[in-house]
Formats: C-alpha cells, sequence, structure tokens
C-alpha cells in the first residue's frame, strides 16, 4: 500500500478538532454558540466554552487563565464589554503581547474565526472581530 | 434623583450592574467603593472601560467614601453605590446612614455555603449581615430589578422563592 494513502485525505480535518480559542460570558452564552458553530460548521471543538456562573471574579480569572494553559491558546471571546469574564480576561491578558480579547462576541464572527486555520489565531481573531461588527443589520420598521 | 441602590457585589461593575440595574433605572453613576480599586489606577480604568459614554464612575475607599455619600444623594442623577463586600458596606451603614442594602452577588469560595443561587455565605458574613439589619438597614437579596426582593430572614434560611 502506498503510504500516503494511509493518511488523511485532508490533512486540514486534522486541524478542524484542534482547540485555538476560549469563548465565555453569562449563562449558556459560551456553550450555547459552540454548539451553533459545531452545527454549522463541524468546527466547534476548536472553540472551548466556559460558564462562570457562581464563580467570584478572582475564580472566573483562575479558571480562564487555566483554561488557556491547558489548552494553550491566545485568544479569547466574550459577551458583554463590563461582563465579568471581559474584566477577567483583560487582568490575565494583561502584559500579554501575543494573545487578544475579543468583547461583543456573535456568532458569525466565530464562524469567520473557525474558517481561518491558515492564520495565527490572534490575527484570525481580531478578523473575525471586523466581520462579526459587520454583520449586523436591521430590517423593517422605517428601515 | 439620588443614590437609588446600595449594592454588594463581590463582582463589581458587570452585566447585571451595568445593563441589568442600569437601564432600568437609568443610572447616570455609579460609586465603587473598594480600597484596593481606589488605589490602582489600571482597574479604574478597566472599570471605566466597562461602562457606556453616558454612565461615570466614582471611586472611592471605605473611608473617603463615609464622607463623600451625602453628595452623592444629593446628585440629580440616578445612581447605584457597590461594594465588593459586606463589611464595606457596614462602615456605609455606620458613618453615612444607609438605611437598604442590596445584595447582589456573593460568589462560591472555600468556607462559604451557599444561601441562594447567587449568595454564599461564611457564619462571619451571616453575622454581618445580621448586625447591618440590627442597625437598621432593610436588607434584601435581588440579583436583577425583575426577581422577587428576598428578605435577610429567607436569605439565610436558603428560601429564594
Amino acid at each position: 500500500m502506498n503510504e500516503s494513502m494511509t493518511q488523511p485525505a485532508n490533512d486540514d480535518a486534522q486541524s478542524h478538532g484542534v482547540p485555538r480559542a476560549i469563548v465565555a460570558g453569562h449563562g449558556e452564552f459560551a456553550a450555547g454558540l459552540v454548539s451553533a458553530v459545531e452545527q454549522i460548521t463541524g468546527r466547534g471543538t476548536q472553540l472551548i466554552p466556559v460558564s462562570v456562573a457562581k464563580l467570584s471574579v478572582q475564580d472566573i480569572e483562575e479558571l480562564l487563565r487555566s483554561k488557556m494553559l491547558e489548552h494553550g491558546v491566545k485568544v479569547i471571546f466574550t459577551d458583554l464589554q463590563a461582563g465579568s469574564c471581559t474584566m477577567a480576561s483583560r487582568r490575565i491578558l494583561r502584559g500579554m503581547d501575543d494573545a487578544i480579547l475579543v468583547a461583543g462576541t456573535n456568532l458569525p464572527l466565530l464562524l469567520d474565526f473557525v474558517f481561518a486555520e491558515g492564520r495565527p489565531a490572534p490575527e484570525a481573531a481580531r478578523h473575525a472581530a471586523e466581520r462579526g461588527r459587520a454583520a449586523i443589520n436591521a430590517y423593517g420598521a422605517g428601515a | 434623583m439620588t443614590l437609588v441602590l446600595y449594592r454588594i457585589d463581590d463582582r463589581l461593575i458587570h452585566g447585571q450592574v451595568v445593563v441589568g440595574w442600569g437601564q432600568p433605572l437609568d443610572l447616570r453613576f455609579i460609586v465603587l467603593v473598594d480600597d484596593a480599586v481606589a488605589e490602582s489606577d489600571w482597574e479604574q480604568e478597566l472599570y471605566r472601560m466597562g461602562v457606556p459614554p453616558e454612565m461615570e464612575v466614582y471611586f472611592h475607599t471605605a473611608d473617603d467614601a463615609v464622607n463623600a455619600v451625602a453628595k452623592y444623594q444629593a446628585d440629580p442623577r440616578p445612581g447605584l453605590l457597590l461594594t465588593g463586600d459586606i463589611a464595606t458596606m457596614r462602615k456605609l451603614v455606620d458613618g453615612a446612614g444607609v438605611t437598604a442594602v442590596n445584595v447582589g452577588g456573593i460568589h462560591s469560595k472555600p468556607g462559604r455555603v451557599q444561601r441562594m443561587r447567587y449568595v454564599f455565605l461564611s457564619p462571619e458574613e451571616e453575622q454581618q449581615l445580621r448586625d447591618l439589619a440590627a442597625r437598621g438597614a432593610k436588607v434584601t437579596a435581588q440579583d436583577v430589578p425583575g426577581a422577587r426582593p428576598v428578605s435577610l430572614d429567607d436569605l439565610l434560611a436558603g428560601n429564594e422563592s
């Protein structure tokens, strides 16, 4: 048998599942978004959902920091600018020039991110933030 | 208006405060009373960036706040005062005449027992809340405006609903 035939037909397929970012926010925000990404693209395992209900600010920071170290990721997506996850992430990223936090995360943003596997994750996150911002539209009622 | 809510919340400025209370109460300022934050320009900037442009944030140590509360109570805008722990609020009940205290969030930590979905207390903290009530402050737990205020007795008994 040709040795090359034992390799996956698409090398890229293997990297689809490698964790590249953390998603954190209120309630089931993270799990819900990651579930949606998985349903649409099959690439949800690139994202690590983190729920922080019941945790103090210090514990949120510790949890997010440990998840970053455990998975070797340098990208965090959060929901609200004023949210506890955003505050904790900003403390974690203080002095980390190679990491990035994106607050105000939405589904179009994450979809863009998971398809940008060829780029370094922080660069992909910055690009995705622009896509997410541009993906918001209002229709009807005087539009 | 005046200070419309005196809240204990160990997450300080976060979504529930800025959005959950901020929008229905049309809050125009937050008084954040915390010794550590009051001494850190970086932390202050962090919290300022978390609020919308029309909302101001003022920072005080607990000792400073005792004298500053009257000024904020006389402010024509609606505002919210926030402490991260019960002991800091106790200073304001004793020294600034705060008569109503909202327990908004005291989260899980070793030594604390869960009393409500968002309130975990050590025995010392339970006594601190009783002390606030004994000094004339009405203590209720309520995380967001749409929730029912829970009396101190029910809070300590774990009767959330």
